[in-house]
């Protein structure tokens, strides 16, 4: 699905080498996800997977930059808004004042297009910066965004924002149906952790991981620092606007709620429970925190403590993740595993 | 540790006077516009305006008031960001729970006023009790996780996620609004014209006394502060632990005691201005995130570990939220982010930074 190296012509009658070289967790995985909609509800479908891979896609763009650039930004939130809004803005919305009802074909790419130039400009400015500046600068201006969003009424519709955005119905097709959302969901998320691992492993990413480890080599190198970091920053936009886009038609509607400070942090917390050191991580962390964000009420009240002490368990758990393991779920996954490999009487790993 | 080591890595950075001077002959077209910026404001604030100059700026009085609301909120935010800066200054620790210190000093002070009656008593009881919990943050959180940026970011974002739910669970999403005394309350004549009656009887500006006394105050605040960073012992430490603080503790210095200290002297800030903006404005969740966004901003504008820089920041930011909303209310937010985004264009490392 990934790296697909031509087949020789010894592998006529085998099957091709890429899958052998798939683990055969991913079989598991990817068949146990083609047949959910056969035993699971709607609901299910449609809220619950259907968010997980809508975050996960946000979250990935989060670990795109964060794992492999080295660029923790707070504004991934505001991009996959943003696109969302200029979806609503071009395309149709019950607030026919502002929309102007473009096909389809026309809205979507443009829509990608807008968010990556608007992820190039915040890029610029914060490539500037390093590190923690980066984190402060994003979330300043995601902030930003957010005000602005809510304040004006021309273009963004202010506080209220834009309801009954609703997909094209393609092929016939109900997008916003259980099954067929799921699908589409599914297809996104599959295509963009494999463009994440693909580019990884392209000179494109490896160039990136390294200007992240060390900038000053990659330019001594002739490696244009900031190029990378700036179109780094507009590649991981693409794939939040893609994740912004299928928000916006999951909710049926874009607001500055979808954007606000918290929903910015909430990517991070996603991102950071999983793992930014491995893509699928952001997906992990996605679907505990939609499972968490919807039974955590019920969970509450049956401990007592009602359901609005729900921010408290999030954080409670971000925080013992980030204290005890910086590498999220996957990091202690990775270190139950090398503990299990190791023999407990000498300390040497076991093969 | 010995004088002579001290000086050996101390920058010595002048005079404001001599700072002045050096960035006159530097750059001659900036001070004569400057000079002459100063100046017209100085003329907007003491003349009594022409009728002519009402009509495209509104009435002197919005204008005045307008612009000491900057001022006094500029004093708020320095109180804030100041403490933010010096921490980040001395300790590279960038402390996203700082907005909590703000508003757990507010609920703290709040408490006091109201338990003792005296709203004197709320200032040293806040500073106190949030300065123990940031000894708790540098101690607990940070001095294990030295050099490690990324993580203090997220555990202290995980902090604020935390203290927040706690604070809105125990003290619930109402608006608490701390009173000041009596001999504070009410409005005080100022020697501001603002227009000149008909009968000829100039019209003094009125303006509310505890915001003047607070403003003051944080003057002296943050005189006091420069004062002791610039000619006391603990101060010259903490210069040096911000230049270089490998070379400090080699000197001998204590500097975990250093560090704890200006720790607590931080979030205690941090406290004290939660008493004043429950006084100012009031508190409530969600102010938190406000003023941290605030001192953030102030602070990546004025320059990251400068306290000079965190005044001007905190000014300029005040007077362009108050000036915004009044003259362009729509987007008085956005602008104190655009000044931002412009500053960070030109001088990434923020107006009084070093490069």
């Amino acid at each position: 699905m990934v790296a697909m190296p031509e087949s020789d012509a010894r592998s006529e009658k085998k099957p091709p080498q890429w899958v052998e070289n798939t683990p055969p967790a991913y079989w598991v995985l990817g068949i146990l996800l083609l047949i959910v909609p056969t035993f699971a509800s709607n609901f299910v479908m449609f809220q619950i997977m259907g968010w997980t891979f809508i975050l996960g896609l946000i979250a990935l763009s989060l670990m795109f930059l964060g794992g492999y650039g080295g660029m923790v930004s707070l504004a991934q939130m505001a991009f996959a808004g943003f696109c969302g809004y200029m979806i609503a803005i071009f395309g149709n919305s019950a607030v026919e004042g502002i929309s102007q009802g473009w096909p389809w074909w026309l809205v979507i790419p443009l829509a990608l297009f807008l968010t990556m130039l608007f992820a190039t400009l915040v890029g610029w400015l914060a490539v500037r910066t390093e590190g923690i500046y980066t984190i402060m600068i994003t979330l300043a201006i995601a902030a930003a965004f957010f005000y602005f969003a809510r304040q004006n009424y021309e273009v963004f519709n202010g506080f209220q924002g834009f309801n009954s955005v609703l997909p094209p119905e393609l092929f016939g097709v109900d997008w916003r149906g259980p099954v067929a959302f799921y699908y589409l969901t599914l297809f996104w998320a599959v295509a963009g952790y494999a463009a994440v691992l693909y580019v990884s492993r392209a000179p494109f990413g490896l160039a990136l991981q390294g200007v992240r480890d060390n900038p000053r080599r990659m330019a001594a190198l002739g490696y244009n620092v900031t190029a990378h970091r700036v179109a780094a920053y507009a590649f991981a936009a693409l794939i939040a606007g893609i994740g912004g886009i299928l928000l916006t038609w999951q909710s049926a509607q874009i607001s500055p709620g979808t954007i606000s400070i918290q929903a910015a942090i909430d990517v991070l917390v996603i991102a950071v429970i999983g793992g930014l050191r491995h893509p699928i991580g952001a997906f992990i962390g996605a679907f505990i925190f939609v499972l968490l964000k919807t039974f955590a009420v019920d969970v509450l009240i049956a401990l007592g403590l009602g359901g609005e002490r729900f921010n408290l368990l999030i954080g409670i758990g971000f925080l013992i993740i980030v204290f005890w393991s910086p590498d999220g779920l996957l990091g202690l996954w990775e270190k139950l595993r090398d503990s299990r490999k190791r023999d407990p009487l000498t300390g040497k790993g076991v093969e | 540790m010995g004088d002579r080591h001290g000086q050996v890595h101390l920058r010595r950075p002048g005079g404001p006077v001599r700072t002045m001077r050096r960035f006159a002959t530097r750059h001659p077209v900036w001070t004569a516009i400057l000079a002459v910026i100063a100046a017209l404001l100085l003329w907007m604030i003491f003349a009594v305006w022409p009728d002519g100059f009402e009509e495209v700026f509104g009435r002197k009085k919005v204008f005045l008031n307008a612009l000491f609301n900057g001022i006094t909120l500029g004093g708020l935010y320095f109180l804030v960001a100041s403490g933010f800066t010096l921490i980040f200054g001395l300790m590279r620790n960038v402390n996203l729970a700082h907005g909590s210190l703000y508003l757990l000093g507010g609920y703290v002070g709040y408490f006091a006023a109201d338990i003792t009656g005296f709203w004197l008593l709320a200032f040293p009881i806040a500073f106190v009790v949030v300065g123990f919990f940031g000894i708790m943050l540098q101690i607990l959180v940070f001095r294990r996780m030295e050099g490690e940026d990324l993580r203090q970011t997220l555990v202290t974002i995980g902090i604020s996620i935390v203290v927040a739910d706690l604070m809105l669970w125990g003290f619930g999403g109402d608006f608490y609004n701390i009173s000041p005394p009596e001999w504070l309350s009410g409005p005080m004549s100022t020697f501001f014209v603002t227009a000149v009656k008909s009968s000829g009887e100039p019209v003094f500006m009125k303006y509310p006394m505890v915001r003047i006394v607070i403003f003051a105050a944080s003057v002296v605040v943050g005189v006091a502060m420069w004062l002791a960073l610039n000619k006391t012992r603990i101060g010259m430490m903490i210069r040096a632990g911000v230049d270089d603080r490998d070379m400090l503790s080699a000197t001998g210095a204590r500097i975990q005691i250093v560090f704890v200290g200006v720790f607590a002297f931080g979030a205690g800030l941090a406290g004290i201005a939660g008493v004043v903006g429950g006084t100012f404005q009031s508190i409530a969740p969600g102010e938190d995130i406000r003023f941290l966004l605030a001192s953030l901003v102030v602070v990546i504008v004025g320059g990251m570990g400068s306290i000079p820089g965190a005044a001007l920041g905190a000014l300029l930011i005040g007077l362009a939220e108050q000036f915004g909303s009044v003259y362009f209310p729509t987007y008085a937010v956005v602008l104190t982010f655009l000044i931002m985004v412009i500053v960070l264009a030109f001088r990434p490392q923020g107006l009084l930074g070093k490069a």
